[in-house]
């Protein structure tokens, strides 16, 4: 049987992956951000799962006007690095893991949720760098990854409960998965942030970090908030928070299971538009 | 029955829904073409000419040429979109979202590291921040512009 053991929170700002692939990580501007995931590495490194299921949101590269899922789960063999117009990010590529993947899918497509099944996908910044956060620069990632793909491009997006419920289903298809793979679930995007208009550059670390606070005790409650007070206090992009409910509803305690732990917190302003934020929880 | 649109009252703030996706469409399909090297290398050497392949408004036409992104967010365009024109011209996310404000380079990337743009008095249409439509543009440009208008 397989099991979630423990779910990772982080922003995916692409200015981190070019500072990083441009070896600008130790400039006084980037080196606290990057001091925020010293403990992430060694964790990860300790406790390299067999499998990651990484919630991230496309950002108009694999996904244009054309076709706009909701919610798509990748189930191909692998995944390229996507060109999002500034060349591909010089990081490896992504493999799957196309048996668990179209296993959760059957599984949470019967739980009342009508996923997308995508067999072909670039992958952007999104699912590149919070790898990069958490594994450095290997010549190839730690384990097969399953990309999961939230719109949050074009209003409406899901809402922030619909997505914890979605995390719940997945929790319960992938314990129902005969092999005793360890499975870690990723949810990334936000923090607060804005990048259009004349409000563009809008931060609130209040709003942010009772959101880091809320999301540890009482995530269900959290989940229930509304798309327009992502909008007002978090900044239009704000509301890619969603994508960590996902995440947050595929731990032990949705279902009356024991709270998860705590291992780790960071939160920084700015990176570029950006405030980052990042949580890893373990179950119990 | 009209839709729920909760965000109108936002300042200095446009959704990208679904009716800003239907006006859009040709205008971010265009700017979606940018992701091929041959494509950026077309637009580069006759822009006017290679927009008039696209079913784009003169309007959005227009904006792109000016690279005035208000103005092509206004027309339907979204930024993760208009994110490949900037590609083309080689600015990074930061030089557009800023170009948004009237800020320079500098002062936008100063308002970042001390902490970003405040909430206060930018939730709602009509209260007094930064964001609001009777303080732009920002930065010393608009600061000079307002003082010259108020005198």
């Amino acid at each position: 049987m397989a099991k979630i053991t423990a779910s990772v929170y982080t922003s995916h700002v692409p200015a981190i992956g070019a500072a990083l692939d441009l070896g600008k990580t130790h400039e006084p501007y980037w080196q606290p951000v990057f001091k925020g995931y010293e403990y992430s590495k060694q964790w990860m490194k300790d406790n390299t799962p067999d499998v990651i299921f990484l919630v991230f949101n496309d950002h108009a590269t694999a996904f244009s006007l054309e076709m706009i899922p909701t919610f798509a789960i990748g189930c191909a063999a692998e995944y390229k690095p996507a060109d999002e117009g500034w060349g591909p990010r010089p990081v490896p590529r992504v493999i799957g893991h196309p048996e668990l993947a179209a296993h959760i899918a059957q599984s949470v497509i019967q739980s009342d949720f009508d996923l997308t099944i995508v067999n072909k996908m670039d992958v952007d910044h999104g699912l590149t760098v919070p790898l990069s956060l958490m594994c450095g620069q290997p010549q190839a990632w730690p384990c097969p990854v399953i990309p999961f793909a939230v719109n949050v491009v074009q209003y409406p997006v899901p809402s922030g409960l619909r997505c914890y419920n979605l995390g719940r289903a997945i929790a319960h298809a992938v314990k129902s998965f005969d092999a005793p793979l360890k499975v870690q679930i990723w949810g990334t995007g936000g923090m607060s942030h804005q990048l259009q208009g004349p409000r563009a550059g809008l931060i609130n670390r209040e709003f942010d970090n009772a959101f880091l606070d809320r999301l540890v005790t009482e995530p269900k409650a959290l989940a229930a908030t509304p798309h327009i007070d992502y909008v007002r206090e978090a900044g239009s992009e704000g509301i890619e928070l969603v994508m960590w409910f996902v995440a947050r509803g595929a731990m032990a305690d949705a279902e009356g299971g024991a709270a998860p732990t705590v291992k780790h917190r960071f939160y920084h302003v700015p990176a570029s538009n950006t405030a980052v934020g990042h949580l890893i929880l373990e179950n119990n | 029955m009209s839709l729920d649109k909760p965000y109108l009252d936002v300042p200095g703030t446009t959704i990208f829904d679904a009716d800003q996706s239907r006006k859009g469409y040709w205008l971010n399909q265009f700017c979606m073409s940018l992701m091929k090297a041959e494509n950026r290398a077309r637009f580069k050497a006759g822009e006017r000419a290679y927009l008039d392949e696209w079913a784009m408004t003169e309007e959005q036409k227009l904006a792109v040429l000016a690279r005035d992104l208000n103005r092509c967010i206004a027309a339907g365009g979204n930024i993760y979109f208009l994110a490949k024109i900037g590609a083309t011209d080689g600015k990074s996310f930061q030089q557009m979202a800023g170009s948004m404000t009237g800020m320079t380079e500098e002062e936008y990337r100063n308002m970042m590291i001390a902490g970003g743009r405040s909430v206060e008095g930018n939730r709602v249409v009509g209260e007094h921040g930064d964001a609001q439509a009777d303080r732009q543009p920002q930065g010393a440009v608009g600061r000079a512009a307002n003082l010259k208008a108020g005198a």
